[in-house]
């Protein structure tokens, strides 16, 4: 080995660190199952065809190195308790530590689902509340917690649309989106089998002017982000469900924003239909880089025989599932969807309450109107209009030819994580930053004087910019390459090459 | 908190510990705003639609408050801790090493989100990497992806990826017997809009696929095995691999106790196309069902049909290995309507805990596991063929989980003995109204012989007075 390689094998703070499958030493064992119970002679129970005749290529690596790999892959990532994060439209709030412990208590986590329900009472009425604390919220009827994830609500609330005009024995084809909508809502309608129409929206809104042309008998219905993912609040929405439902048609909410509008305005109130909300944004549970999230839907009362089975029910004390709906457009899962995250997001709800919900929808607005206001002048904003939790620059007028991507890694430089890029796509070079709640006033000055920073830095030293990051382990990766000739996993060959 | 009136709060604005303003900073950030107000920021939303009354909540409480109220909650419940658990169907009760707990409050993995920004996410994307190299093997497939939901989903979107497969997608979505219920639910509840049919295919009294009825069967959309099966019985897969290929039939192997797949010979080698299943074995508490862990395997051939997120390998501007989100194209943020699913969050935690799990078992510690579970089902099992009162109801061989037959209303025995502290397994009634007697027993390296023998007995006397 090299003095180099030697160097950046041992450096504290090089943090090189191979495949686990490249620390694997025969014979080493990070867990021992079991001194007493003997294995079974597999062979006198299992037909010889079925026994596996080689055994899965796992590494063989001890406790203590099985525990540094991962603590130190783990000093290679970023995370809200890292610092900011200001990712739009991802709510990347404070994960109060509280809700980790609650969800971890054994009677919750150690919960067989097969339990019969006179063991479940616990959970059953957790389930119970918090589908009523966020019908509550968002003025709906009745909620669903069952959805394991944001898009997969959005693919509950469009089966439901299906069953409602099933029901009705409609046939109704298309879902009407605007051009700002999140990719999952396309995907979600297509999936639920429906065809997409987009509708161009006008200064960052949909009017009902630009949505009547397209409504007719074969319209099943309306996504709509609110606030939408220019962080502005659809000011039309009530008009627009009118319209809408004049039509026979429903209105769906995308409610992943549903962080500027607790206890400030209700989604139901508004004429919406269906909507979801996700419980790993607005309700601070833990993204886990990359999930598990939970995405809730909720309900008018005429969409409710249609939620996906089983419902609890209470009766007296005692909570129950129901599984007798013949109206219902089945199980979404498994089981019942991410029971611990409700627990978290339940821990959230009683910690905050009415008026701390409301308070932090309120500074959520006031942190990204700060942003806005302190940035107008060095990057381009995009709507006149005050905006609700997020904002969005856009990369023109950028000097020398400095893009929105060497914005984004200039900043991990100086220890933020990037706001969301390029999307919403109706905006040149878009830089949509959500700071939420959470945020000290400080902690948001310090980044506003990084993206000046970088704007100066982009007239004088625009170099700087493209060959940003410099202080992470890697530096910009090829993503082309990667796509081009897929390495999707390690191979044994590979390694002894190296 | 919010309420609180210890906090010396400023009049105006109550504090949440959770958001760190100040009065003075508030002031300081209307100005910079042009702002008079909070609530001049919410102008855009009609009056008429801002509402008049505070939400139907409580107020909020005190940490120590709102811990007291959730202990109680939990307190409710009987899990695994308080019972002998022999419920399987899917979810088992494992033992998780105590490191992979302390691994998973590395904040640096849990509090960060989907790694859109590979340069500040090394450590999610190479973890998941290696995972996705995990279930590689284990499934004797080429391709794994970054994760699902859960098995039932996974499961769904094996069928869905099937259609895409298919030059022509017609034909019937046919689905072993013994496939999991819910599983096949979840399906229905996926293509209930589409136009292929649905068939179950019966089981022999063996408790596997009969075999005979398959080769009835005119070409389908797919065939979906799952093996062990629901009932806990090991399908003859290298018959069923057989007669899909003569037939061209797209194969479909589902796993539920993805601790069989160290000991059993992969989906990989009897020709499925795609391997898919429950991954909760590894690492992962029973959690009334949730966060589980789907893993989803296919042929390289079809990767770019896949659903979910993949991370691939690529090199740095210095030459240096790193990981990236890749295949992007095939998902919903780029291809919108045209994506191969909607999936955006996925399961990652979860396929770190996998990761971490595995590491940790490694290559013999997860087949002795495996073992031990066999060794343990096969105890049950024997004990369970020597008595007078209880039967096995199907023949075939098992790896950790079987089919008894009580003789009485096997929800009435699983009531009685939950008293008793014992979790006695899964009553099949409501699936199977011809199995109202029935009970889905799973038998663990967490349940001792001694265990095993008190569940027989008590069984048994279950079995005998209620007659």
């Amino acid at each position: 080995m090299s003095e180099e390689k030697l160097w950046r094998k041992r450096g504290s703070m090089s943090y090189e660190e191979p495949l686990i499958f490249e620390k694997s030493v025969a014979g080493q064992e990070g867990f021992q199952v079991s001194s007493q119970a003997p294995a079974a002679d597999a062979e006198k129970i299992i037909p010889k065809q079925l026994l596996r005749k080689s055994r899965a290529e796992l590494p063989e690596v001890g406790e203590q190195e099985v525990v540094r790999h991962y603590s130190r892959l783990s000093t290679w990532n970023y995370g809200v308790d890292h610092g900011f994060y200001p990712l739009g439209s991802c709510t990347m709030k404070y994960n109060p530590k509280i809700n980790e412990f609650t969800a971890s208590l054994p009677g919750f986590a150690m919960l067989h689902p097969e339990a019969p329900e006179s063991l479940a009472q616990g959970t059953l009425e957790l389930w119970h509340r918090l589908e009523e604390d966020l019908a509550e919220i968002c003025g709906m009827d009745a909620a669903s917690i069952q959805p394991c994830a944001g898009a997969h609500g959005e693919l509950t609330g469009m089966l439901l649309f299906r069953a409602y005009f099933d029901d009705k024995g409609q046939k109704r084809s298309k879902i009407l989106l605007p051009d700002t909508a999140h990719g999952t809502n396309p995907a979600s309608a297509a999936l639920a089998g429906f065809e997409v129409v987009e509708v161009e929206t006008q200064s960052g809104l949909l009017t009902p002017e630009l949505v009547k042309p397209h409504l007719d008998g074969s319209v099943a219905g309306l996504m709509l982000t609110n606030p939408n993912t220019l962080g502005l609040f659809e000011t039309h929405v009530a008009k627009i469900a009118e319209l809408v439902h004049a039509a026979g048609g429903l209105l769906y909410m995308d409610g992943a924003n549903l962080n500027a509008l607790m206890g400030i305005a209700r989604p139901g109130d508004m004429g919406v239909d269906v909507m979801q909300m996700n419980l790993h944004k607005t309700f601070a549970t833990p993204h886990g880089g990359g999930g598990p999230g939970s995405g809730p839907v909720a309900v008018k009362k005429i969409l409710e025989p249609y939620l996906p089975n089983p419902r609890v029910v209470k009766k007296g004390g005692h909570y129950r599932l129901d599984c007798d709906r013949p109206k219902s457009i089945g199980r979404m899962t498994g089981w019942y969807g991410n029971a611990l995250v409700w627990v978290k997001a339940f821990t959230y709800i009683l910690r905050m309450g009415k008026d701390g919900l409301k308070l932090a929808s309120r500074l959520a607005v006031l942190n990204a109107n700060y942003i806005r206001a302190r940035l107008r002048e060095h990057y381009q904003i995009t709507y006149p209009d005050s905006c609700m939790h997020e904002c969005v620059f856009s990369d023109k007028g950028m000097p020398n030819e400095v893009t929105t991507m060497d914005v984004a890694k200039r900043l991990i430089d100086y220890g933020f994580h990037p706001p969301t890029i390029y999307f919403p796509l109706v905006i040149h070079g878009a830089i949509m930053v959500e700071p939420t709640e959470t945020e000290s006033k400080s902690r948001i000055d310090e980044f506003i004087s990084a993206m000046i920073k970088i704007k100066e830095e982009a007239a004088a030293t625009p170099e700087l910019l493209k060959s940003a990051p410099l202080k992470t382990p890697v530096s910009r990766l090829d993503e082309v390459a990667a796509a081009r000739k897929p390495v999707l996993c390690w191979s044994v060959a590979e390694s002894e090459d190296k | 908190m919010c309420a609180d009136k210890s906090v010396r709060a400023p009049k105006r604005f109550k504090m949440s510990f959770y958001c760190p303003h100040t009065e003075n900073e508030i002031k300081e950030m209307l100005e910079a705003i042009g702002a008079k107000s909070i609530d001049d920021l919410f102008a855009t939303v009609p009056p008429e639609f801002r509402l008049k009354r505070e939400l139907n909540l409580p107020a909020g409480m005190p940490e120590p408050e709102v811990e007291a109220e959730l202990n109680r909650l939990a307190g409710k419940n009987k899990s695994c801790s308080d019972t002998v658990c022999f419920a399987g169907g899917g979810v088992y009760n494992h033992y998780v090493p105590r490191a992979v707990d302390y691994l998973l409050m590395r904040s640096e993995f849990s509090t960060a989100y989907t790694p859109y920004q590979p340069e500040a996410s090394q450590g999610t994307l190479q973890a998941i990497f290696e995972y996705q190299s995990m279930i590689k093997s284990l499934t004797g497939m080429e391709v794994a992806n970054a994760s699902m939901y859960d098995g039932g989903e996974s499961c769904a979107e094996a069928v869905l990826m099937s259609a895409r497969i298919a030059k022509k997608p017609q034909g019937a979505i046919l689905m072993a017997g013994g496939l999991h219920p819910h599983y096949r639910r979840v399906i229905g509840t996926y293509t209930k809009h589409l136009e292929y049919g649905k068939k179950v295919l019966p089981i022999t009294p063996s408790g596997q696929m009969d075999l005979d009825a398959l080769k009835k069967e005119k070409p389908g959309l797919c065939l979906v095995v799952q093996h062990p099966n629901y009932f806990g019985c090991l399908e003859q897969m290298d018959e069923i691999g057989a007669l899909a290929k003569e037939k061209n039939f797209t194969l479909i192997v589902i796993t539920c106790e993805a601790l069989s797949l160290a000991m059993l010979e992969p989906p990989g080698s009897f020709g499925a196309a795609i391997a898919a299943g429950e991954a909760q074995s590894f690492g992962m508490r029973p959690g009334f069902g949730g966060p589980l862990l789907g893993f989803f395997a296919s042929r390289e051939e079809f990767v770019r049909k896949m659903p979910g997120r993949l991370v691939g390998q690529t090199v740095d501007r210095e030459g240096r290995r790193g990981f990236v989100l890749t295949l992007a194209t095939r998902e919903q943020h780029i291809r919108r309507a045209k994506a191969t699913s909607n999936i955006c969050t996925n399961h990652s935690l979860m396929a770190l805990t996998a990761g971490i799990y595995l590491s940790l078992l490694g290559k013999n510690g997860l087949v002795k596991l495996a073992g031990v579970n066999l060794e343990r089902a096969n105890y049950l099992r024997r004990k369970i063929s020597e008595s007078k009162t209880l039967k096995l109801k199907f023949s075939a061989p098992v790896f950790n989980e079987m089919t008894v037959e009580l003789g009485v209303d096997a929800e009435k025995v699983v009531a009685a003995l939950a008293n008793e502290g014992i979790l006695a397994g899964v009553p099949l009634k409501h699936h199977f109204p011809d199995m109202a007697d029935c009970l889905l027993v799973a038998a663990t390296e967490m349940t001792e012989k001694a265990q095993i023998d008190e569940l027989v007995r008590k069984l048994e006397s279950a079995a005998r007075s209620g007659r």
